[in-house]
């Protein structure tokens, strides 16, 4: 159980594992996320489930070394397990076949995008995808979005590749050009999807965002996962994580956000100091 | 002639400046000659009121005749009849409102009930230590013969106690719990220092020896429906997925760092062993000035958690009066004797934050008692122009949890009542889907571990009379 058995470095500190969970895979839906330990004096992380295959038992998460968990996570190599998975978690994204939905991605969210990007473009709507990067390098699930795209724009923030600047610029270019557009989809950082609800909400086009706050049981038992939505409490791990973008509290949730900065800081510290990349430290 | 009756024995506890730094249990246990010693003051009255004021049943007048001859494995064996984790029910059970509240010597003058509690957790403790010695809990006769599958949702006591039945019954049972860990609300709510934790691991040793298969991270409702499970093959199912829904208080501020639910702060402590970071990797604040609303055992917990995590202050904030708090007595002691401040007649309408988005303060009302309300307790009411500010940086709210709806939401069919707790036949514990069956905290919104044990006991005599009716 929870075998990897696939692992592939997307872009440098980006990592892809494939992981044998058949029971979560025949369940998976677009949206839906895990919660997974690395080892036994682990925390819980969410990751977002990007590609699921109910016949292998396999699913896919994509992971980037922004901390202690996530770093370790990367040093698991084919053939190891991971401690705990569970899943899937949340409500599935809901998706219908629409005219045209624009699916915007900056950074890791492309990942998560992918399974929601297919899913409509299997359904018949005509999907325009809009991927932005830090650099050409960290460009992830290119070729895996164009086959599931009508259309696909790319942005970079050093120029490295396609538009010279954010992501959101690609937006506001395509729905100034009067094109119908029926939903937008954005999932990345949170100021980018903050930035893309602000593009929208001038043309008044319907904004779905998917959203990754700090989660401990995934269940609904704790609370600390809650966002403000259209003034009401949410927690995103039962509720979501995919939100009416134009109504999230994004001010509130990226305060949120920094609740454990400073111990994350220490864990990192204290991991690097013992050796980063070892694998044997916690065993 | 009346004989001499000695007092009440009190059980040793750690010095509280001591435990205040440690997450070592607070209460020490009686010796084997408090033990006799306490079981001799009981007058072992024919009445014997105090097996109807357990809502187990447990002959208690019976183990303690043993005890008191120094027959400490018969009398454990004499309770497990028909409590099977009384290590744990001895620790946390209220006995002050139920066996002890109707014990026949607290009626006499100038005394104070036998200590059952205390009795029975010396027993437990007697019994487990001399099993450990023996090598361990010997397994029960296996199940390899059984034929029907039986499925329990959620590891808390009630889940427990059921698939523990179930297996003496003779089924093969599976036990799925969403979490990581087993044992629910006594995994992650209840403390270290007032449960230790390896008693708990002692009594899920025993369910697996019973021949119960736990299966972990099995969170029903999405990694598999109630309908998966009767497709698997499994005859009947029990839900006992307990009360874990937080309320908040519904005032402004609410999501400010700093404000966390009693489960969230709970959870990271004692499930992910936050109290032990950096050495375990989930992180926790640990605040300088805590106020915990809210006065029930959740509270003290929280509150006796923060001042061991490190916290100058801690506060209990209560909008009605000491008389009305619902929490036990010698928690409400402890926590005092640790040093929390109570709060009373106080009611945060608030939370004050900087412009990071930090808990800097709580604004609050002072509260007087008005008339009765629904609940027969005296209503409390704002005092006008009372308004003042506590100066905080943790706010916990303990205010109260209701049934986690995750399962109940997806399973068609089953009828809730007004709060989503399950409905279901008193006699039977079967609910609306026939062959589904639930107790313990789904069912009641919060109660007491004993409440859910008794549940899950008697969901499982349901689901037995259930699958022989059917003559699977
Ligand atoms: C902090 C705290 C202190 C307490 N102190 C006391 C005390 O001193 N004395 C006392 O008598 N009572 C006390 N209680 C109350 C007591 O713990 C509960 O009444 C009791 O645990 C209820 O048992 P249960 O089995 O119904 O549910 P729980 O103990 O809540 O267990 C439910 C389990 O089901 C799991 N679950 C939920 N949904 C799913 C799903 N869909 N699939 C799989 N698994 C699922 C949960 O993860 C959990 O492990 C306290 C409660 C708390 C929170
Ligand atoms: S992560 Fe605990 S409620 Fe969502």
């Amino acid at each position: 159980m929870n075998e990897i058995l696939r692992k592939e470095v997307l872009a440098p500190r980006i990592t892809e594992f494939e992981v044998y969970a058949p029971e979560i895979a025949a369940k998976a839906q677009p949206g839906h996320f895990v919660i997974l330990r690395v080892h036994e004096k682990g925390e819980r992380i969410p990751l977002t489930i990007a590609d699921y295959d109910a016949v292998k038992g396999t699913i896919t998460m994509v992971s980037q070394e922004v901390g202690k968990t996530t770093s370790q996570l990367a040093t698991l190599e084919v053939g190891d397990s991971l401690a705990d998975l569970v899943g899937p978690l949340g409500t599935p994204m809901h998706i219908e076949k629409v005219g045209c939905v624009v699916c915007v991605s900056g950074g890791l969210g492309v990942a998560p995008m992918y399974p929601k990007a297919r899913r409509f473009y299997e359904l018949g709507s005509k999907v325009v995808s809009f991927i932005g990067a830090q650099t050409k390098e960290m460009l992830i699930f290119k070729e895996r979005m164009e086959k599931v795209s009508h259309h696909v724009g790319y942005s970079t923030d050093d120029g490295s590749f396609g538009h010279h600047g954010f992501v959101t610029d690609l937006l506001r270019k395509f729905l100034e050009s009067g094109k119908e557009v029926d939903e937008v989809v954005a999932i990345g950082p949170l100021p980018m999807m903050r930035a893309a609800a602000r593009v929208t909400r001038d043309f008044g086009v319907k904004t779905v965002v998917s959203l990754n706050p700090i989660m401990v049981d995934g269940t609904g038992m704790c609370g600390g996962c809650r966002v403000t939505v259209g003034g009401e409490v949410k927690f995103a791990c039962v509720d979501g994580p995919a939100f009416d973008g134009h109504k999230v509290d994004f001010e509130e949730l990226m305060a949120r956000q920094n609740r454990f900065l400073e111990e994350e800081r220490i864990a990192m510290e204290r991991f690097r100091a013992q050796g980063e990349g070892c694998k044997c430290q916690e065993r | 002639m009346p004989r001499e009756i000695a007092q009440r024995h009190q059980m040793p506890k750690q010095d509280p400046r001591e435990r205040i730094r440690n997450f070592n249990e607070v209460a020490l246990g009686y010796s084997p000659e408090t033990a006799i010693s306490e079981a001799k003051r009981c007058i072992q009255c024919p009445k014997r009121p105090c097996v109807g004021g357990c809502p187990v049943g447990v002959d208690i007048p019976d183990f303690i005749a043993l005890l008191r001859e120094g027959r400490f494995g018969e009398a454990a064996k004499k309770i497990k009849e028909k409590n099977s984790l009384p290590a744990i029910c001895g620790r946390v059970c209220p006995q002050e409102t139920q066996c002890e509240a109707v014990c026949t010597l607290g009626r006499a003058k100038n005394q104070k009930p036998v200590a059952i509690g205390a009795l029975e957790r010396f027993v437990a403790d007697w019994e487990r230590r001399e099993l450990a010695t023996l090598g361990g809990n010997s397994p029960a006769a296996g199940n390899e013969g059984a034929t029907a599958k039986v499925a329990v949702v959620g590891s808390g006591p009630a889940g427990l106690t059921c698939a523990a039945e179930l297996a003496k019954f003779g089924y093969r049972v599976v036990l799925f719990e969403a979490l990581h860990e087993v044992g629910g609300v006594l995994r992650y709510g209840i403390p270290e220092f007032r449960l230790p934790k390896a008693i708990l691991d002692e009594e899920v040793q025993y369910v697996k020896n019973l021949g119960v298969e736990i299966r972990t991270n099995m969170l029903i409702g999405q990694t598999l429906t109630i309908d998966d499970l009767f497709n698997d093959g499994f005859r009947a199912v029990f839900i006992g997925t307990g009360a874990g829904l937080p309320h908040f208080l519904g005032i402004p501020g609410e999501n400010l760092n700093g404000v966390y639910s009693a489960n969230e702060y709970l959870t990271r402590s004692n499930l992910m062993k936050a109290y032990l970071f950096p050495e375990y990797d989930t992180p926790i604040k640990t605040g300088k000035r805590v106020a915990v609303v809210g006065a029930g055992n959740v509270a003290m917990d929280a509150a006796r958690t923060a001042l061991r995590l490190g916290a100058e202050k801690v506060m209990i904030v209560y909008r009605r009066s000491r008389a009305e708090m619902p929490a036990r007595a010698e928690e409400i002691e402890n926590a005092e004797e640790e040093g929390v401040e109570l709060m009373l007649l106080t009611n945060p309408v608030r939370v004050i934050g900087n412009e990071k988005g930090w808990v800097t303060g709580m604004e609050c009302m002072r509260m007087e008692l008005g008339e009765p309300d629904e609940s027969g307790r005296r209503r409390p009411v704002p005092v006008k122009g009372s308004e003042f500010t506590l100066e905080i940086d943790t706010m916990i709210s303990a205010i109260g949890t209701d049934p986690n709806p995750l399962l109940t939401k997806r399973t068609p069919g089953l009828v809730l009542g007004r709060h989503g707790n399950i409905i279901i036949d008193e006699k039977t514990g079967e609910t609306s889907i026939p062959g589904v069956f639930a107790g313990g905290d789904i069912v009641t919104g919060s109660a007491t571990v004993i409440a859910a044990m008794g549940a899950g006991k008697l969901a499982a005599r349901g689901i037995h009379e259930y699958i022989r009716s059917r003559g699977w």
